[in-house]
């Protein structure tokens, strides 16, 4: 019996961990489902890039407020994991606080631990008043109604518990250290949650000991929930903002990558030694569909991103499009993405590893056509994401697969691309008069 | 105004130094034409020695890219790079930043690379080895604010090039409220210039006009020829064609030096 809370501890993190890479897994395989996409190159300016982003939160500043209260935020979260693995060492051999034995710098560790929840808690209340309260735009759009709304407050209700809990946890553990009960022996300091302690005046040592221990226990709980509802959750970014980052665009922004599959087509046309009647080899691959209308289209470095984004709506409220009350939404096109891409994933685990036809796809189920026709290609999305996503390119993947397979440009663009094609300029002019301008005066 | 073409240069066994690409708007485009003359009087000033496609330019392809029609693209591209590779050409420079994105970024993998380079680039070096003079006092003091192309600014990192010749117009160089890296496009990059918008409460030059007008500009400047055309249009929209001029930064320029 004496080791039943080892053991059910050990039970509590299997269950934790093993669930959380059982989800893993299944990111994995999502993610995969993408085209391959060859980012293996430029190395060291990919570390530099996520160190740069992702770790040094570089992009988060360029909105000072959210960017500042954001970083605090973060390395609450980065240095309390330190705490987290004392607590399942602990949780594990039955030990108590068992690095104390660095003696001052435990103390300045769970000291700066203390403060830095205390800001957790101070920016974690900010972040929710400017969702709920004050109600900055990006966060009421369209997009942003049920899940995602309800799934940021609940991200910080989660935070602010778990603060609560820690502090708590510390603020008995101080007491009892203070009564002297065995087990519980002097160690750490405690310049916040020592403001508890008048709570626990006239307790029992058996009381406030119970206190502790459940603490303690909701605080490891809370944390292994969380790392569970991660996958559900936009939340993700905490993980995939440093892959994200790693495999984010080196080349400039308005560089729009030369699709392949039309290269070759393009030389065969162009060349004349090419016979037109050749038969194909046999062995040949059907031809690859040009442009994305559902997620298997996209690269998968574009379907780590749509798992990746924050719903931060930074993007959305830099575009032009959106800010002149058009449709799109470039969060949306990541949001859709990703549950499309988690609908197919999901058809795929029912059928037992085989995608089956569900006769849904993004195009028009998720994204319609009007916001890919409102995208004027600025880049203001791209240049707005904190974590190096690129939404535009899912748009423009989108766009070449209604022009190219479906021939279904608006009109006006048809009548363009008519042009180009019969005179060598979007409108209808001869070429022979391009030079007229060097004749007129002026 | 002395405009060689290659083909008549390469008829005398001449080899210009860079290709000056006009582009569709700037060779057929009314207001666009004028920018165009005023680049090539600048480059005529400078004694640069030039010349352009002519009828043999034909479109870089930019808009149809952007429309998602790759093939066409790619056909333009594979045609305008046989010309160019024909012609031997090593150094592009072009007032259109559409031309200029898809030229420097799309065109090497596609078999054609050169050093590409945009007007305002192009100026600064004149200036600054003192083939364009800049008498200054046309602009002395007058507020000009500067709109950032897209597909110049953020697609490539050029913003300081056109800022440092205002500067050097002795003008007041009055920034919006976003303007560099966080520049609101003008509307018309990725085709929407050649189509309706989609529904919307405004239309995204009306927008980007208010937020130029907000710094009291005497002048918009801009860098590209459907940014100007974009602005020209907000500016007219609010009436205010008589007191905001929007002008390219070659014309700035070409009026400074009384060209
Ligand atoms: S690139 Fe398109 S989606 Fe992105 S900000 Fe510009 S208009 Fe909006
Ligand atoms: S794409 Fe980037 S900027 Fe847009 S909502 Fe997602 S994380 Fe934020």
């Amino acid at each position: 019996m004496e080791y039943l809370p080892n053991i059910l501890f050990g039970i509590l993190l299997v269950i934790g961990i093993g669930y959380f890479s059982r989800n893993v897994k299944k990111l994995r395989r999502n993610i995969f489902l993408g085209r391959d996409a060859d980012l293996s190159d430029n190395k060291p300016q990919r570390w530099k890039n996520m160190a740069r982003i992702a770790l040094g939160q570089s992009q988060m500043v360029v909105r000072p407020i959210a960017g500042i209260m954001h970083i605090i935020v973060y390395i609450g979260f980065v240095i309390i994991n330190i705490e987290v693995l004392e607590i399942i060492i602990d949780g594990l051999l039955g030990t108590h606080r068992i690095f104390a034995f660095m003696g001052g710098f435990y103390d300045f560790l769970i000291a700066s631990f203390e403060i830095l929840a205390l800001l957790v808690i101070v920016a974690v209340v900010v972040f929710w008043l400017r969702r709920n309260a004050l109600k900055l735009a990006r966060f009421v759009k369209p997009e942003m109604k049920g899940w995602p709304k309800s799934d940021a407050n609940w991200i910080l209700y989660i935070e602010l518990i778990l603060m609560g809990l820690f502090l708590t946890m510390n603020a008995a553990d101080y007491q009892l250290q203070q009564m002297g009960v065995a087990h519980y022996e002097e160690a750490g300091m405690f310049p916040v949650s020592q403001f508890i302690l008048p709570v626990f005046e006239g307790m029992s040592a058996s009381s406030v000991i119970l206190i502790e221990r459940i603490a303690w226990w909701l605080h490891i709980a809370g944390i292994l929930f969380f790392l569970n509802y991660l996958y559900y959750s936009k939340h993700l970014h905490i993980l995939l903002a440093f892959p994200n980052t790693y495999f984010g665009n080196l080349k400039p922004k308005g560089e729009f990558a030369n699709n392949e599959a039309v290269t070759k087509e393009v030389k065969l046309m162009m060349d004349p030694n090419a016979d037109p009647f050749a038969a194909p080899a046999e062995d040949t691959a059907p031809p690859e569909k040009f442009g994305a209308s559902d997620v298997q289209d996209l690269k998968w470095v574009q379907l780590l991103s749509a798992y990746t984004c924050t719903e931060c709506g930074r993007c959305t409220s830099e575009c032009p499009a959106n800010q002149t009350g058009k449709k799109l939404s470039p969060r949306k096109i990541m949001m859709d993405t990703r549950d499309r891409l988690e609908e197919v994933g999901k058809n795929i685990d029912k059928n037992k590893g085989e995608f089956v036809d569900d006769g849904k796809q993004l195009l028009d189920d998720y994204i319609s056509r009007e916001e890919l026709w409102a995208c004027t290609s600025c880049n203001a999305c791209v240049e707005a994401c904190p974590v190096s996503i690129d939404p535009l390119s899912i748009i423009m993947n989108m766009r070449q697969y209604l022009v190219m397979e479906q021939s279904a440009a608006p009109a006006e663009l048809n009548a363009m691309m008519g042009n180009i094609e019969n005179n060598g300029a979007p409108w209808p002019f001869n070429q022979m008069d391009r030079l007229n301008w060097a004749e007129e005066a002026g | 105004m002395n405009v060689p073409t290659m083909a008549s240069l390469f008829a005398e066994g001449k080899q210009p130094e860079i290709l000056f690409w006009v582009g569709c708007a700037g060779s057929f485009d009314d207001r666009a034409k004028k920018i165009t003359k005023a680049f090539v009087k600048l480059l005529n000033k400078a004694g640069v020695s030039f010349a352009v496609l002519g009828t043999e330019e034909s479109c870089s392809g930019d808009p149809a890219k952007r429309a998602g029609n790759e093939f066409l693209f790619q056909m333009q591209a594979v045609t305008n790079i046989e010309v160019m590779n024909g012609y031997g050409i090593k150094k592009v420079v072009t007032a259109c930043p559409h031309c200029f994105n898809t030229l420097k970024n799309e065109y090497p993998g596609l078999g054609g690379n050169y050093d590409v380079v945009h007007h305002t680039q192009f100026l600064k070096q004149l200036v600054e080895e003192g083939k364009i003079g800049l008498k200054g006092g046309t602009y002395k003091g007058k507020r000009i604010t500067y709109h950032d192309p897209c597909y110049l600014g953020r697609a490539n990192d050029v913003y300081e090039a056109p800022r440092e010749l205002i500067r050097k117009l002795d003008a007041e160089l009055v920034e919006m409220k976003s303007c560099r890296q966080r520049g609101l496009c003008c509307g018309a990059g990725g085709a929407q210039m050649f189509k309706e918008a989609e529904k919307g409460d405004k239309e995204v030059n009306i927008e980007r006009t208010e937020q130029a007008m907000e710094t009291q500009p005497e002048i918009i400047a801009a860098a590209c020829p459907f940014c100007n055309t974009m602005m020209t249009d907000g500016v007219k929209n609010k009436e205010k064609e008589a007191s905001i001029a929007v002008m390219d930064i070659a014309e700035l320029m070409s009026e400074a030096e009384d060209l």
